[in-house]
């Protein structure tokens, strides 16, 4: 993973110094609330429900052991003893004092994190493949990209007032599992027959109030010429974007409204004036970049085999582990989804056995899922039995990575002060409803993705089933979409129809899976039947 | 009756007007009738308390009692962390939420 240099290093501490003093001047009543807050939210730090809540950024969602106990010792000495993974890989600390963030910024620093372009309307944390650098399915790892792009855009004053927050996202798999449609960019790293790498560029998705799913505007960009075609796309979008209504101002809208032939021409000419700029970061900048991401020293001649003598760990191989681009090693998924447990929270303590499994078993790296789970992405499958016995004594061994309990759902009513209403309370009730084990498998893959409100940070959209929460005259009401991906065949869900209380929905969404189990075919996923008989059947078990 | 609440500048936690001054708990908050936007804008402005709100409440035997289910979730704390509220001890006290 990349390491700061002593200009990084400078820049971070200089801006924890700067917010000492902005939250300073706060306290001592030299700034109102309204001048503060933009500075506030520049630096990650957001007025929930309860207290206020700090975003840490998490680039690739990628973490080393050191940065993962800081995680768990600013959890520990300023918080409540854990903290919550968000559907972006960063990290949110729900009960934060003002007085504290500078110290507590100061301690993050110390290990190369910060907050920075975790709010507020700037390019916001780049988020990639959970499995880059591991996985057996993709080309290269796409992140030394993503951190060239990182690296050129943040503090660029070009980029610092955009009309609104831009998110990027970086695959090198044909499997998509960092939802890159469902951002403002998403990029897949591509070889060509001449064996050249670029990117895919897909242009305008993203969830919220009005969702789209965003469209391939350039097959193959050169990949060293990544930064100035993104340049050209944020150009255009600057050009045109409604700053003066905050329901327009996202680039999905612009895209929609000039058409995405029109969005690409336009794109095409600016990329074209902008070549005869020489704005792109040279090659040897890359290299430098990518040197940090150089894949670990992985042992040869390693076996494949794994001891399945264990029956409770062959579950847990088959469900939580997936193939690893190394003869003899496996990427283990570490799901944060207990049954009746908050999903993507995490203890503490639980931190910390993360960090030495890490540290241990798989050279050190530690990787959040946007399906807020943990991954570790180097572990040979001869260390996969003391890895599982670890997680089993923490608490974390649970086996349904997407499965039907392995939801994703944001903090909610239960937290979030934009909240309609409460959605972990769902969550925890469908888990609890399918905890069997067997009832999982049989069901196979099933995405089920919950918001608590329009602004869809639980990605309702983009579920197998989706669930958002309404304010219906000051109660909570729930409705129900079906059909939508997150993955290679994005689709945007559908709602089903009437709304429903919080039992309601839990029912409504036996119903549905109960509905595909009586239509399902050899080896179709609840999606897959849903696509194929449409939403009908499922309208009519659910309301009939 | 109208109650008014905000967040603490320094510490965020929420907290209610009792008339002299803010708890944080809500059993000790008074009927702010039209006075609320007035009380919350000095307050405000004496930095005692951020970004404060008049919400309707009712006025049950065992104190006020928010309108909206989100104010009753400030006032107690998470639904899903019964721990982390200001009654761990009461296992009821999800209920006056819901
Ligand atoms: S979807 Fe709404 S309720 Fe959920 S975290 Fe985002 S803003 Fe809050």
């Amino acid at each position: 993973m990349y390491r700061y240099d002593q200009y990084d290093q400078q820049i971070v501490d200089a801006r924890v110094e700067e917010f000492r003093d902005q939250v300073k001047r706060r306290i001592a009543g030299h700034m109102t609330e309204d001048q503060f807050k933009p500075l506030r939210l520049k630096n990650g730090l957001y007025l929930q429900l309860h207290a206020y809540m700090l975003r840490i950024a998490i680039p690739y969602g990628t973490l080393n052991p050191a940065q993962v106990r800081m995680l768990a010792h600013v959890a520990r000495t300023y918080d409540r003893g854990y903290a919550h993974f968000t559907t972006r890989q960063n990290m949110q600390f729900h009960w934060i004092k003002l007085e504290q963030v500078p110290d507590i910024l100061a301690d993050f620093a110390k290990v190369q994190l910060h907050a920075i372009q975790t709010s507020g309307e700037s390019i916001r944390n780049i988020s990639a493949d959970q499995y880059a650098g591991a996985a057996a399915d993709e080309i290269a790892d796409p992140r030394p990209w993503a951190e060239l792009l990182r690296q050129v855009t943040t503090f660029h004053p070009e980029f610092s007032y955009l009309p609104r927050k831009f998110k990027f996202a970086f695959t090198a798999a044909p499997g998509d599992r960092a939802a890159i449609r469902w951002h403002d960019v998403g990029l897949r790293l591509v070889r060509n027959d001449a064996g050249e790498d670029g990117f895919e560029v897909y242009a305008g998705g993203g969830m919220g109030r009005t969702p789209f799913i965003a469209e391939l505007i350039r097959a193959f960009c050169p990949a060293d010429r990544l930064f100035s075609y993104c340049q050209a796309i944020l150009r255009v979008w600057n050009r045109h974007a409604r700053r003066d209504n905050i329901h327009k101002q996202r680039m999905k809208i612009l895209v929609h409204d000039l058409g995405v032939e029109e969005f690409t021409r336009q794109v095409e000419e600016e990329f074209a004036h902008i070549a005869t700029l020489g704005n792109d970061p040279p090659r040897a900048e890359f290299d430098r970049i990518a040197a940090y991401f150089a894949p670990p020293p992985f042992e040869t001649g390693l076996s494949d085999e794994i001891d399945r003598s264990d029956p409770d760990f062959a579950l847990w191989v088959d469900r939580q582990t997936a193939a690893h681009k190394a003869p003899g090693y496996a990427i283990a998924n570490i799901s944060l989804k207990a049954i009746g447990g908050i999903g993507g929270d995490i203890t503490a303590d639980q931190m910390d056995v993360v960090a030495d499994l890490a540290e241990r078993y798989s050279f050190g790296e530690t990787r959040v899922t946007h399906a807020q789970n943990v991954v570790l992405p180097h572990v040979r499958k001869a260390d996969l039995y003391a890895v599982w016995q670890a997680l089993v004594a923490a608490g974390l061994a649970d086996v349904n990575l997407d499965l039907v309990t392995d939801i994703i759902a944001c903090p909610g009513l239960d937290y979030c002060s934009l909240a309609n209403a409460r959605s972990i309370p769902v969550a925890q009730k469908i888990a609890r409803r399918f905890a069997d084990l067997e009832r999982q498998q049989d069901l196979g893959e099933l995405k089920i993705k919950i918001s608590g409100c329009i602004n869809a940070c639980g990605h309702h959209h983009a579920g197998h089933i989706g669930i958002l929460g309404v304010d219906r005259k000051g109660t909570e009401n729930y409705q129900l979409l079906l059909g939508g991906s997150g993955a290679e065949d994005t689709t945007l869900a559908k709602i089903t129809g009437p709304g429903f209380d919080e039992d309601g929905v839990v029912d409504a969404v036996e119903k549905a899976i109960e509905t595909y189990r009586g239509l399902r075919t050899d080896g179709e996923r609840f999606l897959d039947t849903y696509r194929r008989v449409g939403m009908e059947p499922f309208k009519e078990a659910i309301y009939g | 009756m109208k109650l008014l609440t905000g967040n603490d500048l320094k510490t965020g936690a929420v907290t209610w007007w009792t008339g002299r001054d803010w708890s944080i708990h809500i059993e000790d908050a008074v009927d702010v009738g039209e006075e609320g936007d007035a009380i919350g804008s000095a307050e405000e402005g004496a930095r005692r308390v951020n970004g404060p709100v008049v919400i309707d409440a009712e006025a049950t035997a065992d104190g006020p009692r928010p309108a909206h289910i989100k104010h009753r979730i400030r006032a107690l704390g998470p639904t899903v962390r019964p721990d982390l509220t200001l009654k761990p001890a009461d296992p009821q006290a999800g209920n006056w939420v819901i």
